[in-house]
C-alpha cells in the first residue's frame, strides 16, 4: 500500500461541484505531477464537509488546515507555499462571515464542529464515496458482517434498534425498531424494503450530502433492514434532481455486489439481498410512504389511507418498510457501538442526533448534525455564528411546508421530536431556515402554500379545496384587501383541512399558517387594520418616496425606472415618484446612494 | 444535455421505441422509467410520445397520461436551447430568488414555463436543487450561477445570447 505524507481533501457534494471542485481537484493532480509530489500527497475526493457556504472547501491533512472559497488558481500558491514549504495560505483560511472560525487550530476544534456530533454523517468529507475500500476502513460493511457470520437472530437485531431509541429522520418521527417488528411478523414469502431519498422539502439537502458522502453506509443498512424482517429485494426512492447523489449511490451499489456484500448467497449465508434505483419524477407528495410506493409501481403517485399500513400491505401488495435515508445511516453504528451507547445521545424520548441544512439568513450556510437536546440559539448562533450584516433575529422555520417557525423567545428550546410540535413546528425532515428582520411573515406563510397548493395530489377534497382557499385568503391579505373576519377565517378553514385531509401533506400544510399567525399574529394585523408590511416585501402594501432633502439631484433612479415614473430636474430639482406608475420593483432603491429613496 | 445535435422527429422517436423495449421485461411498473428515457430522448412528451409509449407498453393513453401530467418533471412542452432554472427553495427565497427570476423574465421577455419563440431559452421556477450554501442560484443547462443579485443576470445571458 502507497504512504503519503500528506492528504489534500477537496469536498465534491453538490454545493461545492457547482463552484468548480471537479476542476480544482485536475489543476491538484497536475501542479502535484510538475512538482514531483504525485507520489508523496494524496488527492481525495469526498462528501460535503458542511460548511457549504464557504465553499469550494479543501483540507490538508496531517495540519487539519481548511481553505475556503477555493479557485482553480490558487491551487498554484497551495502546493508551492504550502505543500512544498509548509507555509499555509493564509489568505485562503479566513472566512467572509462576520462570526470568524477559529484558524489557528484543527478543523475539529473550530466553533463551527465543535458543538456537532457526527453519527449518520461520520464519514462525509473524510472518505471517498466513490471507493469501497476506504468504507470498509472506516468501519463499513462490519455490522453487517457481524450480523450474518455470528448468526444473529433476526428479531434480536430488531430488538437492538429498538432499545437504541431511534425515531424516524423524515418527520414522523415513528420508532424504527417498531415499524421493522410489524414486518417482520407478516408471513409472507416476498418482503421489501425501500429507502426514501425523495428529499421534497425545500432548503433541505441533508438526504442528498449522506447520498453523495457516503452512499456505502445505506447499501449495509438496506441490507441489515432486509435481514431484520425477512426480504430479499431494496429500492431506493431518489430525486432526479440530485444526479451525483444518484451516480454515486449506484456506483456504490455496483461495487457491493462485485465484493459480495449484496447480491446471492452473502457471506456465504442463506441471505440474499439486492437494490435498484427508482428515479422521482418531482412530485412532493412522494415523500408520503403510501404514495412513494405507488410511483414505484410506475403509477400517479396518489397517497391510499392507512391502514392498511405498508408493513402489512406495501409496495406491489407485499409487507414493506420505508425509512428515510438519515434514519439508514444511523443503523450500521448502533449495531457496531451498542444500542446502549446510542440510546446516550440525546434527550429522554428523542436519541442519537439529528441532521439539519442551516440556510437562509445565517452566516455559516451549511451541513450541520447534532445531539438531540440542543437548543436553537445553539445552532443559528454558535453553529450558523450569527446572522450576517448585524440584522436582528426573527425566526427559524423548520419541517418545510409541514412545518412552521420558532419565534425568538423560543430560542433556547431543546431541540427534540415533542418540544418542536409543542412550539408548533416539526422536526420534518431537517431543513432549518434562518429568517431576519426582513422576512415578512405573512409573505413566508404564502410562499409555502403555493408551494403545497402546487403539490396537492388532488385526491382529497380538503387538502385540492382547502389549502387553495387559504392561499386566497394570504393572497387578499398581502395585497392590502384583507380583513379581521379573513383572519379568523383562515384559522377555520386551516383546522379543518388539519383534521379532514387523508394524508401528512394536506395535515401539515395548514402548519406555516397557524404558526406564524400563533407567533407573529401583530404582522397579520398591520397587513389587514393598518396595511402596511413592515418589511417592504408584500409589494400591494409597499410605497417608494424619495426624501427631498436626502435626494442629491443626480437622476439615476429615474434612468434605473423601468416604468418611466420617476421625475425630475439633473442637478436642479429634487426626484419625485410617481405612485400611480410605480410597479414596485425596488430599481431605485438600490441605485440611490445617497439612502434618499425609502421603502414604506 | 451539454452538446446539441439535432436529430429528427423520426430518430428520436427511435430512441423512444429502444426505450420501450428496454424497459419491456418490467412490464407496467417500468413506466416512469420508461418515460424518463422517452424525455431525454425526445426532449419533452407530446402527445405523440405518450401514444407511442402507451401503444409499446399495452396501456391506455389516459393512463399515461394521468402519469405524465402527475409529475412536474415530466413537461408537454418543448424546453429551449437553454433552459434558465431559478431555484426557489426557501432558502433561494428568502435571498431574494424572486426578484432573480423577474428579472430574468423581462431579460428574456418570456414567463417562468415558458419558451422563447426561437427555442434558444427556457425559464423554469424549480423546486430545491439542494445548493442552499451558494443562495441565489440559478442553472443554465449544466452550468451553476450561485451568490447571485439581480444585477448579474444580463451579462451572464449574454453569454448564451452569443453562443
Amino acid at each position: 500500500m502507497d504512504l503519503f505524507r500528506a492528504h489534500v481533501l477537496v469536498c465534491c457534494g453538490t454545493g461545492c461541484t457547482s463552484a468548480q471542485s471537479l476542476k480544482i481537484i485536475d489543476r491538484m493532480e497536475e501542479e502535484l505531477t510538475a512538482s514531483g509530489l504525485n507520489k508523496e500527497v494524496k488527492v481525495v475526493k469526498t462528501g460535503c464537509f458542511g460548511l457549504c457556504a464557504e465553499g469550494p472547501i479543501m483540507v490538508v491533512y496531517p495540519e487539519g488546515v481548511m481553505y475556503y472559497r477555493v479557485s482553480p488558481d490558487d491551487i498554484r500558491e497551495i502546493v508551492t507555499e504550502h505543500l512544498l514549504k509548509g507555509r499555509y495560505v493564509q489568505r485562503l483560511m479566513t472566512v467572509s462571515t462576520s462570526v470568524p472560525l477559529d484558524q489557528a487550530r484543527n478543523v475539529d476544534e473550530s466553533d463551527f464542529f465543535k458543538k456537532q456530533m457526527r453519527i449518520a454523517l461520520r464519514n462525509c468529507g473524510i472518505i471517498n464515496p466513490e471507493s469501497i475500500d476506504e468504507y470498509i476502513a472506516h468501519d463499513g460493511y462490519q455490522a453487517l458482517a457481524h450480523i450474518l457470520t455470528e448468526k444473529i437472530k433476526p428479531l434480536d437485531v430488531i430488538d437492538q434498534i429498538k432499545k437504541s431509541g431511534l425515531r424516524g429522520r423524515g418527520g414522523g418521527g415513528f420508532p424504527t425498531g417498531l415499524k421493522w417488528e410489524f414486518a417482520a411478523r407478516q408471513m409472507n414469502e416476498q418482503k421489501y424494503v425501500c429507502c426514501n431519498a425523495d428529499e421534497g422539502d425545500p432548503g433541505a439537502f441533508m438526504d442528498r450530502s449522506i447520498l453523495e458522502g457516503d452512499p456505502h453506509s445505506i447499501v449495509e443498512a438496506m441490507a441489515i433492514a432486509a435481514y431484520a424482517i425477512g426480504a430479499n429485494q431494496g429500492y431506493v426512492y431518489v430525486r432526479a434532481e440530485y444526479p451525483i447523489a444518484v451516480k454515486r449511490l449506484q456506483g456504490a451499489i455496483d461495487l457491493a455486489r462485485s465484493y459480495g456484500l449484496i447480491g446471492q448467497n452473502i457471506f456465504d449465508t442463506d441471505f440474499s439481498f439486492d437494490i435498484e434505483i427508482r428515479l422521482g419524477a418531482g412530485a412532493f407528495v412522494c415523500g408520503e410512504e403510501t404514495a412513494l410506493m405507488r410511483s414505484i409501481e410506475g403509477k400517479r403517485g396518489n397517497p391510499t389511507p392507512r391502514p392498511p399500513f405498508p408493513a402489512v400491505k406495501g409496495l406491489f401488495g407485499k409487507p414493506t418498510i420505508l425509512n428515510n435515508v438519515e434514519t439508514y445511516a444511523n443503523i450500521p453504528v448502533i449495531i457496531n457501538k451498542g444500542a446502549d451507547w446510542f440510546a446516550g445521545v440525546g434527550t429522554e424520548k428523542s436519541k442519537g442526533t439529528k441532521v439539519f441544512a442551516l440556510g437562509g439568513k445565517v452566516n455559516n450556510v451549511g451541513l450541520v448534525e447534532i445531539p438531540m437536546g440542543t437548543t436553537v440559539r445553539e445552532i443559528v448562533y454558535d453553529i450558523g455564528g450569527g446572522i450576517p450584516a448585524g440584522k436582528a433575529f426573527k425566526a427559524v422555520q423548520t419541517g418545510g411546508p409541514s412545518g412552521g417557525c420558532i419565534p425568538a423567545s423560543l430560542l433556547d428550546v431543546p431541540i427534540d421530536y415533542d418540544n418542536l410540535v409543542a412550539a408548533g413546528s416539526m422536526m420534518g425532515s431537517g431543513g432549518m431556515i434562518v429568517m431576519d428582520e426582513d422576512t415578512c411573515m405573512v409573505d413566508i406563510a404564502k410562499f409555502f402554500l403555493e408551494f403545497t397548493v402546487e403539490e396537492s395530489c388532488g385526491k382529497c377534497a380538503p387538502c385540492r379545496i382547502g389549502t387553495r382557499r387559504m392561499l386566497e385568503i394570504l393572497e387578499k391579505i398581502t395585497s392590502g384587501h384583507g380583513t379581521m373576519d379573513d383572519l379568523d377565517n383562515l384559522e377555520r378553514v386551516a383546522l379543518a383541512i388539519r383534521e379532514g385531509s387523508l394524508c401528512a401533506l394536506g395535515q401539515t400544510a395548514p402548519n406555516p399558517i397557524l404558526s406564524t399567525m400563533k407567533h407573529f399574529r401583530e404582522e397579520y394585523i398591520e397587513h389587514v387594520v393598518d396595511k402596511k408590511c413592515r418589511c417592504g416585501v408584500c409589494k400591494g402594501l409597499t410605497t417608494y418616496t424619495i426624501i427631498a432633502d436626502l435626494c442629491k439631484k443626480c437622476g439615476l433612479c429615474a434612468k434605473r425606472c423601468p416604468v418611466n415614473c420617476i421625475s425630475g430636474v439633473l442637478g436642479k430639482e429634487p426626484y419625485v415618484i410617481d405612485a400611480s406608475q410605480c410597479i414596485k420593483c425596488g430599481a431605485c432603491e438600490q441605485a440611490c446612494k445617497f439612502k434618499a429613496v425609502v421603502r414604506r | 444535455m451539454g452538446t446539441i445535435t439535432v436529430q429528427t422527429h423520426e430518430e428520436k422517436m427511435t430512441l423512444v421505441r429502444e426505450a420501450i423495449s428496454r424497459h419491456s421485461h418490467d412490464g407496467r411498473k417500468a413506466l416512469m422509467q420508461v418515460l424518463q428515457d422517452a424525455q431525454n430522448a425526445y426532449g419533452y412528451l407530446p402527445l405523440a410520445v405518450q401514444r407511442e409509449v402507451a401503444n409499446g407498453m399495452g396501456l391506455s393513453v389516459a393512463e399515461v397520461y394521468g402519469v405524465v401530467s402527475f409529475y412536474s418533471f415530466f413537461s408537454m412542452t418543448p424546453k429551449g436551447q437553454y433552459e434558465v432554472s431559478v431555484c426557489m427553495g426557501t432558502a433561494c427565497y428568502v435571498k431574494g430568488s424572486q426578484a432573480i427570476l423577474e428579472k430574468i423574465e423581462n431579460e428574456l421577455g418570456i414567463k417562468a414555463g415558458q419558451c422563447s419563440e426561437d427555442e434558444k431559452f427556457s425559464i423554469n421556477a424549480c423546486r430545491c436543487i439542494g445548493a442552499c450554501g451558494l443562495a441565489p442560484v440559478i442553472t443554465v443547462n449544466d452550468d451553476v450561477y450561485g451568490r447571485l443579485a439581480a444585477d448579474e443576470i444580463p451579462a451572464i445571458l449574454a453569454k448564451y445570447k452569443e453562443a
